[in-house]
């Protein structure tokens, strides 16, 4: 009975230990996704941050500079302009009209800075060839 | 043919419903030759799934487009092993290709044992009908891959239309491990369903013995194997093709590939317990069942858009039909459980701390933590989303804080375990298992220290990895050792014996040290640096020991695609090492671009370098160059995780002669103790307290 009780302390320690690691790693990398018509709603604390937002990469909108890449993500008529500082090359999926989702911060003056952005293709796997009832599958299948 | 294919779709339908009802009808009348043709049924699906997989095929490799499926994911041009490839390549095709993977099994579960277990098999071949029943209501009647393109003329009518050309396989899947990964994975997660249907029917027919639960250890250990290769292949795809310089990103369709493996690690452990000592019955069968639980939710991760993934497929009502099953499967395991908890009483107690038991123990707490942790952070963005109404997901922060204290602590398991004895280890002998691995390890530590090894986990990797090695090492020797003075043969031959005489043991101590290379592996990573620049064809970058010189632009093309390749000329020292030719091709048929990294991969570290396409300010070519350290021992340790087991597959080989009956404790004992192990696993001969044997 002794072995049992001594297994369940530090059983209880390890646990403990886990959940306050995932605690921080939770505070540390937590994102909220909104979309782009919530964005001027977003009052006090919830400004700052880290989130997740998603939008169609306007026709022509992309370019870049000084190492960093702007374009302007559009969602329901509405607009986000988006600066990419991240270092990792843009994924081939990224180009005019794509779905796109940026993660990373609002700045203070309006616009988006973005640390990381995911594409998917715009529209190819979706057309379906005469009215089919086909498959759409938007993203590479990997399971 | 695409009649033909649906029609045997539809066949094999009716079989395995035809194998289900049977089934119970056969075990509540107890009619011996109704459970026999129940069981025929659920074989001949097999036959009948594999016509319509073969029809399917025969539409790709004549590129007859005028199925809608084969229209969306195949083109003319495609080579001929994407033709084969691409039956995976979308939703229906590979519900399709998982029905068909999990009707091998059900066929070889139910032959090979057409003649043992009388009492158990008809439990066994309902439950495997049942979850074969599922999959083929999705084949025939949700996501049937046989739709035919049709369009309606200006009357109303509709016609049959037969496209001249296909739109493509996704580029990103033409890649030849592509061919191999998804059978490998879906191996994997088909292959959870047969330890399922054993541990069910075992608690549903109340079977006597623990029989059962070595049928289940085997055939987990395989699924377990295809699972861990499917799981490595799908991280080196992503490392190879997708071109971040990564091979894991913690992405939602990546934890659900890992999730049963960690349960199924955690049960191949635990089993011990219930075979050696009787206890842990009621945590086995739950490990077994959560682990094909998670199997399912794994499959629809990818296919409902619950959560959004790079790898996931667009989001369609299939995933309701997903919930409603594991949510069937839960009640019925919960209701089994529940009705024959008796039969799953605990023969033993835990007797000290100090003890194999608790070593299992805390190895299957660490993993179930780990699995609820990724578990937890990949539906983190639903479950936030019901209870505040804010969708919120976490990153790999998270699961790096959670998984690596947790990884290295199973590492230092993996060490200790195996050379703790049953019930209790004296302090005499921990002095004189661990004194030299421990020794070891600290020495490896204070050298990694020395070389500039200043990070806490990577140093503790370090000294864990040696300390385990060293044990493994240790543990080879010494049983060896015996056989070599007692047979007089040498000390290598020796080491091969003593593996085939208890090739469960020495196969498990392969498999700790191929854990120990993928650790190695993973814990370079932290010392990963890479740089991009814009490149002029004379203009070089450095990185690491390494200067890269552009020389040449070009422009090779192919039927399939057009490309844009650097060809660049890599110096270490002053001298010409190697050429490299990072690439990104457009794909004509799907006008998608892909990235074609150059990686020159060495123990030591990779040279990873991207044609990151061209600046539009400047028009140059865009070069990104990873420095990775120690990549390739992660497949390499893949590799050893297969042989090891495999190795642990083979049945055990009998000792030349007997030289007394096993029941003699005390003398199995003192031979164990000369060899350094526990009394309990003496690798010289069978004592009796080893239930396993070449029968499990």
């Amino acid at each position: 009975m002794k072995a049992r009780k001594k297994f369940l302390v530090g059983s209880g320690i390890i646990v403990a230990t886990l959940l306050a690691l995932a605690y921080v790693g939770y505070t540390q990398s937590k994102t909220y996704y909104h979309t782009i018509s919530e964005l001027p709603t977003l009052q006090g604390s919830t400004l700052h941050q880290r989130m997740r937002v998603s939008g169609n990469v306007r026709a022509g909108s992309i370019s870049r500079r000084d190492g960093r890449v702007n374009f302007v993500l559009e969602e329901q008529g509405k607009d986000l302009s988006v600066s990419y500082v991240g270092n990792d090359p843009l994924p081939d999926t990224f180009k005019d009209g794509a779905q796109a989702l940026v993660e990373g911060r609002l700045m203070p003056e309006g616009g988006f800075v973005a640390e990381q952005v995911q594409a998917k293709c715009a529209s190819k796997y979706e057309a379906s060839p005469i009215g089919a009832p086909v498959a759409s599958d938007k993203g590479p299948n990997k399971g | 043919m695409d009649i033909f294919g649906s029609f045997a779709l539809l066949l094999a339908f009716l079989a395995t419903v035809y194998a289900f009802v049977a089934g119970i009808v056969g075990i509540l009348t107890r009619r011996t030759l109704l459970a026999k043709s129940a069981r025929n049924a659920g074989m001949a699906v097999f036959g009948l799934i594999t016509l319509a997989v073969a029809s399917l095929e025969y539409f790709f490799f004549t590129d007859d487009f005028s199925l809608a499926y084969v229209a969306a994911h195949s083109n003319h041009a495609l080579p001929i092993y994407y033709k084969f490839s691409a039956l995976w390549a979308g939703q229906e095709g590979s519900l399709l290709w998982w029905s068909w993977l999990l009707s091998i099994y059900v066929f070889f579960a139910l032959f090979l044992n057409r003649k043992k277990h009388p009492e158990l098999m008809p439990y066994v071949g309902v439950t495997l009908a049942g979850v074969q029943t599922f999959f083929l209501i999705l084949n025939n009647f949700v996501a049937s891959p046989f739709h035919v393109l049709a369009s309606a003329d200006s009357a109303g009518v509709m016609h049959m239309a037969r496209l001249s050309e296909g739109s493509g396989l996704n580029p990103l899947l033409q890649y030849p491990e592509m061919v191999i990964h998804p059978p490998m994975l879906y191996l994997g997660y088909t292959g959870f369903t047969i330890p399922f249907a054993f541990a069910l029917a075992a608690l549903l027919g109340r079977y006597p013995g623990e029989k059962w639960i070595h049928i289940t250890r085997r055939w987990t250990m395989v699924a377990w194997c295809f699972q861990g290769i499917g799981v490595l292949l799908g991280a080196h795809w992503a490392y190879a093709v997708l071109g971040w310089g990564g091979y894991w990103a913690w992405d939602p369709v990546e934890n659900a590939a890992l999730l049963p493996w960690i349960t199924g690690t955690a049960f191949l452990h635990s089993v011990m317990m219930q075979e050696k000592r009787g206890m842990m019955r009621v945590w086995n069968v739950w490990l077994v069942f959560i682990t094909f639980m998670l199997c399912i939710l794994g499959t629809s991760l990818t296919r409902t858009g619950i959560v959004s993934s790079v790898h996931a497929f667009a989001e369609s009502s299939i995933g309701g039909w997903f919930f409603g099953f594991l949510a069937i499967v839960f009640v019925v395991c919960l209701a089994a459980w529940y009705k024959n908890r008796d039969y799953l009483r605990s023969d033993n107690q835990l007797d000290s701390l100090v003890s194999r038991e608790s070593s299992f123990l805390f190895n299957n707490l660490i993993l179930l933590a780990a699995c609820f942790a990724v578990l937890w952070g990949t539906l983190f963005p639903v479950l936030s989303e019901w209870v505040t109404g804010n969708k919120i997901s976490v990153g790999p922060p998270f699961f790096n804080k959670v998984n690596v204290p947790i990884a290295l602590f199973l590492l230092f398991l993996t060490g200790v375990g195996p050379l703790l004895a049953w019930r209790k280890t004296s302090t005499d002998a921990l002095k004189r298992n661990f004194a030299w691995p421990l020794a070891g390890g600290l020495l490896a530590g204070g050298a990694g220290f020395a070389f500039g090894f200043r990070s806490f986990y990577p140093l503790v990797c370090l000294i864990l990895s040696a300390f385990v090695t060293l044990t493994i090492f240790s543990e080879f020797y010494r049983g060896a050792r015996v056989i070599a003075s007692r047979d007089g043969s040498n000390l290598l031959s020796a080491v091969g014996e003593l593996t085939m005489r208890n090739t469960r043991r020495y196969g498990g101590y392969v498999v700790h040290f191929a854990m120990v290379l993928i650790f190695v592996g993973i814990a370079g990573s932290a010392f990963n640096q890479d740089i991009q620049k814009e490149l002029k064809v004379g203009q070089s970058l450095t990185i690491g020991p390494y200067t890269i010189l552009c020389q040449n632009f070009d422009q090779p093309s192919t039927d399939n695609y057009q490309s844009e390749r650097a060809t660049l000329e890599v110096f270490r020292n002053g001298h010409s090492q190697m050429m490299l030719y990072p690439e990104r091709r457009l794909f004509l048929a799907s006008q998608v671009t892909e990235t074609i990294v150059a990686n020159e991969s060495t123990p030591v570290h990779d040279l990873y370098v991207v044609y990151a396409g061209r600046s539009p300010d400047t028009n140059l070519p865009v070069i990104h160059a990873y420095l990775n350290p120690l990549v390739k021992w992660i497949w390499f340790g893949g590799i050893v995780m297969v042989l090891g087991t495999c190795l642990a597959m083979i049945p055990d080989r009998r000792p030349a002669m007997v030289l007394r009956p096993a029941t003699e404790r005390p003398w199995s004992d003192t031979i164990a103790r000369r060899a350094g192990g526990s009394p309990a696993a003496s690798p010289v001969t069978s004592s009796p307290i080893r239930k396993s044997g070449p029968h499990d």
